[in-house]
């Protein structure tokens, strides 16, 4: 993508959007599309999955044939730059050095953001999910309700393109006709243990992900998306035949040189970089939001990684989509005499309330996957998976923990890596050939993927003495799961092992019997959201429903910042249909005059 | 704040459901790797870094510097086809320079794979030195059974006697190695029954056998 320099930047813009992931690629497009004038600022350097996405290469062509490493984390061919668990020249602390007490926090510096190597698992939260508190008397309710957010979860499932089915099951929402694309089979696995968990009343279906199991309708859809709007109508059928379906055969993980899933890079900024609306300035590393004399925001102060020098870019509107951890941290950093405690933090709510999901897993080895026919089960990633089905007994006080959980699961015969040889009897020769090529395939893993309830003792605010490469203060996390996550990682642990035994596999380990020890360290999920909830109630909370500070009603913050509650439906989906709705409420408003 | 020293924390999710999936079937892996990582060797060459070009291939030697000896090459590449015998047509897992792999393992700048480095260069000189006090030669000139004889006594299939001990960690480390080496290339995927990494028009499920296989059909 041609992106601009420092000195290609114009003197003003009507917005600045801070970091280019599934927020602010959302944002821009929205905004593009709708003739908005837009700088989008990135930390990370330019990154094209088109020429730099390693699609077939094999373990053996990387080095170290490819293993997780520190610099490296997820795999030598995994889509992430500049990122992982650590960032080069930008720590972060923890307050407490117990294990049990700290935050990890995955981050990447690069166009597109975390979207290049996410999962693309793409859930809505349901009814109940917007209504937390209503319901169950913890947490906190969002300003609106499921039925304000569908439309957008509509528009942007046929935007970026989800598979995915119907099943009409307690929230977990069906989409409008027309939005998903079918799903692909199940694989040999999946359906085996959809069979025999069905007597433990567990319901196993497709999975929705932002992959494209067919084209696009490129035909109908924009018209759908932008009515009235013919320009923009034109720009995305271009860029959605630009996008091929996927040919079922490579780690989505490394990203998709054929466009056939969601990244920022490929989805939302192509069309609006076509608009001729956008510059995008990379290696731009934004320390803080400036005011004017009223209080207002009116542009962003940042670092030119290129040349270590500020500079400061204007603007009638900020919109801010670092991440959620990152963008409270550019609150925090933005300091003045009228918001001493950091931007917008009237309430004092500015790093408040960080939740994760609750993670545990457990596996398995099937004897009866043993020698499976060859063939190829490659796919895209999971199929099927397992929606909370408890939420009867749950309401009815029959569970010890408050909120609901989904299975993820890994099946099949799926390219193989280095530690093939792990659980092979001792031996060598054609009998350990034998072995491995008996029991290839017939591993199982089962992770939960749970809500967690945003708590007093899980927040970030800034170090007090340690500072990133530039000078800026970093983040320091605070953190602590109640009863109610450890309990449910250890419900996880107890219905795997279930799980296993229903399909006549052997549980790998022992389940936990202590949910403190099945549950996964905080942000390791890497679902974090929070840090500037939105409300009704401007004394408790940062943002209104539309995104925008309370405080500072040109600034707005569409990452999952604003979020009340983290459903254990994964975050991103709900991240873009909020961020499409602040910035159609945010052109209404600058239309009429209000910012 | 480095990661916590739990190796299964430091992988990616996908990567680490394998990995626990592959602790499943009741072995020890956990615990041979928590022995490995009692030695920390010192560290040589540069590391990856966090953005490397990714569509490249890469060879041994090629990121940082082999340390095996010419000696130790050719025992580990005999070895390697001990463990991993070529099917009819197939190349040797040495042809395929999977004990090239090896000595990029052991050599790399990480701990984490250097751990296996003493282990694995003490026991290729004791490959060598046996087979001389066996048999008069090093061990890539033996034949089939002598090199069986030695393997036998370090598999760890029957116990080891106490002076062939230290050795059964050095065998199982090294299987461990060469057999991830092997089948992550195209052949040795192949042989293991994997057949994807082939673009394809449509997903079209499992085929009527496999659905049979599991009752399914
Ligand atoms: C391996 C993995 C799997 C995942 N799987 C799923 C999944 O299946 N489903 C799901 O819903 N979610 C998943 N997630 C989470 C998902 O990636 C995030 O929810 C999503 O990317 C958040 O979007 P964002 O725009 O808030 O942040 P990001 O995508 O992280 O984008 C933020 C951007 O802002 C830039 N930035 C940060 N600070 C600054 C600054 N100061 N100045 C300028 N730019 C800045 C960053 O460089 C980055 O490009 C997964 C994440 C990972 C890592
Ligand atoms: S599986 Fe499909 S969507 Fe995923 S990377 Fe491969 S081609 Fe792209």
């Amino acid at each position: 993508m041609p992106l601009i320099s420092e000195k290609e930047l114009k003197a003003s813009y009507d917005v600045i959007i801070v970091g280019s992931g599934a927020g602010g690629g959302q944002s821009a497009y929205t905004l593009t599309m709708n003739g908005v004038k837009v700088l989008l600022l990135e930390a990370g350097r330019n990154y094209d999955p088109l020429t730099e996405t390693a699609m077939f290469q094999t373990p053996s062509a990387a080095p170290l044939r490819g293993i997780s490493l520190e610099d490296k984390p997820f795999g030598f061919y995994d889509a992430t730059v500049d990122g992982g668990w650590q960032v080069p020249d930008e720590p972060y602390t923890n307050a407490s050095t117990e294990a049990e007490n700290k935050f990890w926090w995955w981050r990447a510096r690069m166009l597109g953001g975390r979207t290049n190597h996410w999962g693309r698992i793409s859930l809505r939260n349901g009814p109940y999910d917007f209504k937390p508190y209503s319901r169950d008397g913890l947490g906190v309710d969002w300003p609106m309700s499921y039925q304000d957010v569908a439309p957008y979860y509509d528009k942007v499932e046929m935007l970026i393109g989800v598979y995915g089915s119907n099943e009409g099951l307690e929230n977990t929402p069906d989409s409008s006709e027309g939005c998903l694309l079918p799903p692909p089979k199940a694989r040999a696995g999946e359906l085996y243990i959809k069979k025999h968990v069905a007597k433990l009343g567990i319901p196993v279906i497709p999975i929705h992900r932002a992959i494209l199991s067919v084209k696009q309708d490129a035909d109908n859809i924009p018209a759908k998306l932008h009515p009235g709007n013919p320009r923009a109508q034109g720009i995305l059928a271009e860029a959605m035949r630009q996008r091929a379906a996927c040919f079922w055969a490579t780690d989505c993980g490394r990203g998709c040189s054929i466009k056939a899933n969601y990244q920022s890079t490929t989805v939302h900024l192509p069309p609006a970089m076509a608009t001729g609306n956008l510059d995008i300035l990379p290696n731009a590393m934004a320390r803080a939001v400036t005011l004017d004399a009223q209080g207002k925001a009116n542009g962003v102060s940042f670092i030119d990684k290129v040349t270590g020098r500020e500079i400061t870019a204007k603007a009638r509107v900020v919109i801010l989509a670092a991440s959620s951890a990152e963008s409270a941290r550019i609150l925090l950093n933005s300091k003045s005499a009228k918001f001493p405690d950091g931007l917008a933090n009237s309430s004092g709510e500015v790093g408040k309330n960080i939740m994760d999901t609750v993670g545990a897993s457990l596996g398995g080895q099937v004897p009866a996957f043993e020698n499976l026919p060859v063939h190829n089960e490659d796919g895209a990633g999971d199929h099927v998976y397992v929606p909370w089905w408890l939420y009867k007994e749950q309401k009815a006080g029959k569970l010890d923990f408050a909120r609901g959980y989904h299975i993820e699961f890994a099946t099949g015969r799926r390219m193989p890596n280095v530690g093939v040889a792990g659980p092979a009897k001792p031996g060598y020769g054609k009998a350990f050939k034998e072995d491995l090529r008996r029991t290839y395939g017939s591993f199982i893993g089962f992770s939960g993927r749970g809500e967690m309830i945003p708590n007093k003792d899980s927040f970030c605010d800034l170090d007090p003495s340690v500072k990133d490469k530039w000078g800026i203060p970093v983040l320091r996390f605070h953190w602590k799961f109640s009863e109610h996550e450890l309990k449910q990682a250890l419900h996880m642990h107890q219905t795997f092992a279930r799980m296993i035994e229903a399909i006549g596999g052997k549980v790998g380990g022992k389940p936990a019997t202590d949910g403190a020890k099945a549950i996964k360290p905080g942000g390791f999920i890497i679902h974090e959201v929070g840090g500037a909830i939105m409300g009704a109630d401007r004394k408790r909370s940062v943002t209104n429903q539309w995104n925008q500070c309370w405080d500072v009603p040109n600034l707005l913050i569409n990452d999952g910042a604003p979020f009340c509650s983290n459903a254990d439906k994964n975050p991103t989906l709900t991240i873009m249909a909020l961020a499409w709705r602040a910035c159609d409420h945010l052109i209404e408003e600058m239309r009429q005059g209000n910012l | 704040m480095t990661p916590s020293e739990n190796p299964v924390r430091q992988m990616p999710r996908r990567i680490a459901l394998k990995w626990l999936a592959a602790a499943a079937a009741g072995m020890a892996l956990a615990g041979r790797l928590d022995l490995a990582m009692a030695q920390v060797p010192t560290k040589s060459g540069k590391p990856i870094g966090t953005d490397p070009v990714l569509n490249k291939d890469y060879k041994p030697g090629e990121l940082w510097p082999l340390l095996m000896s010419p000696a130790q090459r050719r025992a580990a590449a005999a070895l390697a086809d001990l463990i991993i015998p070529p099917e009819e047509g197939g190349l040797k897992p040495s042809q395929l320079a999977v004990h090239e792999f090896i000595d990029e393992w052991i050599s790399s700048p990480y701990d984490q794979t250097a751990k296996d480095r003493p282990v694995i260069l003490a026991g290729l000189d004791f490959l060598d030195a046996e087979a001389q006090q066996r048999h008069q030669a090093v061990f890539a000139e033996l034949n089939a059974a002598q090199q069986g004889g030695i393997a036998d006594a370090i598999c760890g299939a029957t116990p080891a006697t106490p002076a062939y001990r230290p050795q059964v960690r050095f065998f199982d480390r090294f299987r461990h190695l060469a057999a991830g080496g092997y089948y992550t290339t195209p052949q040795g995927m192949l042989e293991l029954g994997y057949v994807g990494n082939r673009p394809t028009a449509t997903f079209d499920g499992p085929t009527p056998e496999a659905l049979k296989h599991l009752g399914l059909a």
